[in-house]
């Protein structure tokens, strides 16, 4: 011990303890921020979409008879048609068409109100004439008024009637999209990440085959959609806004995410397992397929899952295949037109009516709710499975 | 665990196996209309009217713009083309001779209505009177003076005409790849600059400064931005104005107030003709489109008591909605001399 060292810290010492701690406050501070903004847009989601998921509800008498049918307005009281929405007038011709029975007879309903009027209960408008301004306060003080839960945001699909706007094709044809990615990105992905990492010898030619895959991964999206647009559907004649077209231009973006996930999972794997493995007899493949891939499941299930989660949250290269477009039946077969959630979200932001706003709201949440179910099943999957050597 | 891969690995390849079949199986038949953003949301309308009253399935409706859509429109006859376009403003003899070349030549042209396009600002401001030549001087890229065409120099609406207010020049408007700029550039600035001495011919090139600010196809969008600065005008369609009255208000053009009735009369200078294209050689083929079109004609939608006048669709007088009705009547078909002029 040399009398020239003090106890006390340096001032060298000091300064370093100083920028460490400001090092520290700096990264504290971004993540607040960002935090902070992630705060910030699900709060403004919830505040314009909670609202869309309640819509006003009339009570009113229905008469169903050869003169309703042809003019349908005239099927429930005079003063309140105006508040009631037209996709249920709309509905009456076929709905007696339906049930022959109902002719002649007369039923008390709950009635979905235009938008008009609900967007008046909800004090986000205050455009609505004095006239039916009045007939909503009387028929809110026979307790003929209510809010009921929005069936049609699930069960329907896109309409230029706000209040009869609904998810519902989007969700089937997301399905279909997704089932393409999944049958398509999953084996080849596979397949390749099995050879690249298992079988393929370390030359030229593989390395420059895995910097191109890792490069595809950081392409522009926008990009695979003019790939999908000229060789998918002008070259194959793949029906333009179909779900196999979608499906399979989202498959091009997906597929380098799960070849770089797979290789991942399978290089976690120890070499033991394998030496094991042939050192009792197995072929290469049969080290693979009863040891190294089951073992590798759980990782490259995880990595399929993200890259599915985010396929599904892209539009950019499906505004070029046409899937981007007003497409409300939602689809029955691979080759029809199908449109897919984001989609719907973007063409509800454009629409002038004032209803749309939450409406656009309301979808990023419910899409936004699928896309963290997702992500969760892989973060479970990952921690219940995946082993730790 | 290796039973399970197994498989799932043989349904995944089931599972491609079948979608290359499916993929050369014959698309349903199913309407599919597409161009301008402007005329979108009446067709889609009307589409889904149909499909809701009728067994048809609902047309599908993509909004490519009047370019876009045209050039998908004239690609050719059969699978994978269009069956009807639409357009804000009329078909180029360029377009028509394209769908000529391809085979596409029995076209019926059909005006449903009108839109207008207005010059909006915040409600807050004062109203606001301006003429043709005042904007088109605020947003040409040259400006005549002294003679000479030179950048414009302008940054306040005062510079330009002295009873303008002392106000920042800002317009947020469409970029060029919008129908609504086509109309813009027609209506206002070739009109603007052919009575202004100095450009000598029609004049349409807008500045690139920052005082003209493109604002892509989102229309919400400048709507909000008109509410935030009460500088700023926005250039866009009468339907945004008319569902957002509360938040902003629209200038006089030429002294002429942006309402409906004074649109459809044609005195309120800057409206457009909004059209469709209906591809004939396909009525055979595609079931349910000439429902589509006898639809779109009819007074339940298009006439001044029709439905499609709430979505800011500004109705064809009675007598011109006839003419239109018995154009699509008898199919008439679509030459190259009704294009010109």
């Amino acid at each position: 011990m040399s009398q020239g060292i003090s106890l006390q810290p340096s001032r060298q010492l000091r300064r370093r303890y100083r920028a460490e701690r400001r090092f520290k406050a700096y990264c504290v501070g971004a993540l607040l921020l960002s935090i902070a903004f992630l705060v910030l847009f699900f709060s403004d989601m919830v505040r314009q979409g909670h609202s869309a998921f309640i819509q006003t509800e009339i009570q009113a008498e229905v008469t169903y008879n050869e003169d309703t049918v042809k003019f349908t307005n005239e099927s429930v009281d005079e003063s309140i048609a105006p508040l009631v929405s037209r996709a249920f007038f709309r509905s009456i011709p076929r709905r007696v068409d339906a049930d022959p029975s109902l002719m002649g007879t007369t039923e008390t309903l709950w009635l979905t109100a235009t938008a008009d009027v609900d967007q008046y209960r909800k004090k986000y408008s205050d455009r609505l004439e004095p006239e039916m301004q009045s007939t909503l306060e009387r028929l809110e003080s026979e307790g003929k008024v209510s809010y009921g839960f929005n069936k049609g945001l699930f069960t329907s699909g896109d309409s230029k009637i706000p209040s009869n706007a609904g998810l519902w094709s989007a969700f089937v044809g997301t399905f279909y999209v997704m089932l393409v990615v999944l049958a398509v990105s999953f084996p080849i992905g596979v397949a390749t990440a099995i050879y690249l990492e298992e079988f393929a010898p370390d030359n030229r030619f593989t390395q420059g085959v895995e910097i191109n895959i890792n490069n595809l991964a950081a392409v522009p999206s926008i990009l695979f959609g003019l790939l999908g647009l000229a060789i998918f559907i002008n070259f194959f004649g793949v029906p333009r806004s179909s779900a196999l077209a979608g499906g399979l231009t989202l498959s091009l973006m997906t597929l380098p995410v799960i070849i770089i996930s797979t290789r991942a999972a399978l290089r976690a794997v120890p070499q033991n397992i394998r030496q094991g493995a042939q050192a009792v007899g197995a072929s290469r493949w049969q080290a693979i397929r009863d040891h190294v891939l089951p073992l590798s499941l759980p990782g490259i299930l995880t990595g399929t899952i993200i890259g599915v989660a985010q396929a599904m949250g892209e539009t950019a290269p499906l505004l070029l295949i046409g899937m981007i477009a007003y497409i409300p039946d939602a689809p029955t077969s691979m080759t029809e037109a199908a449109t897919v959630l984001p989609a719907q979200i973007f063409t509800w932001a454009g629409m002038p009516e004032r209803a749309y706003v939450s409406l656009t709201a309301a979808g990023i949440l419910v899409l936004l709710s699928l896309l963290i179910t997702l992500n969760a099943t892989a973060v479970i999957l990952r921690n219940r499975f995946e082993r730790r050597w | 665990m290796k039973l399970r891969l197994q498989h799932s690995l043989g349904v995944a390849a089931v599972a491609v196996g079948s979608l290359a079949a499916i993929g050369t199986a014959q698309a349903a038949e199913q309407i599919r209309i597409v161009g301008s953003s402007t005329v979108y949301p009446f067709s889609s309308y009307v589409a889904e009217e149909l499909g809701a009253t009728s067994d048809i399935r609902t047309p599908v409706v993509e909004s490519t713009g009047s370019g876009g859509g045209m050039k998908l429109f004239c690609g050719g006859v059969g699978d994978n083309t269009p069956d009807i376009t639409n357009a804000s403003r009329r078909m180029k003899p360029s377009e028509f001779q394209m769908c000529q070349d391809n085979g596409v030549t029995d076209i019926t042209e059909n005006v449903v209505g009108f839109d207008g396009i207005v010059v909006a600002q915040s409600k807050q401001d004062d109203a606001i009177d301006l003429s043709r030549e005042q904007i088109t001087l605020a947003v040409a890229a040259k400006v005549p003076q002294d003679g000479k065409l030179v950048d414009n120099p302008y940054t306040k609406w005062s510079d330009i005409d002295s009873s303008l207010p002392d106000r920042e020049i800002l317009i947020y408007g469409p970029p060029t790849s919008s129908g609504t700029r086509d109309a813009f550039e027609e209506l206002v600035m070739e009109h603007g600059s052919e009575n202004i001495d100095g450009y000598g011919e029609a004049y349409t090139t807008i500045r690139q400064d920052g005082k003209y600010v493109p604002s892509g196809e989102n229309d919400n969008l400048i709507v909000q931005k008109l509410a935030q600065n009460k500088d700023a005008f926005g250039v866009f369609g009468f339907s945004y104005l008319e569902e957002n009255r509360d938040k902003i208000q629209g200038a006089k053009v030429d002294g002429v107030e942006p309402e409906r009735d004074l649109i459809s009369s044609g005195e309120y200078p800057v409206s457009r003709s909004l059209f469709f294209y209906t591809k004939n050689a396909h009525i055979e083929k595609v079931k349910g489109m000439e429902d589509y079109v006898d639809m779109f004609l009819s007074d339940q939608m298009v006439s001044d008591r029709g439905y499609l006048k709430n979505l800011g669709l500004i109705p064809l007088p009675a007598d011109r909605l006839k003419a239109e009705r018995s154009e699509w009547e008898s199919r008439a078909k679509l030459k190259a001399s009704d294009l010109k002029g």
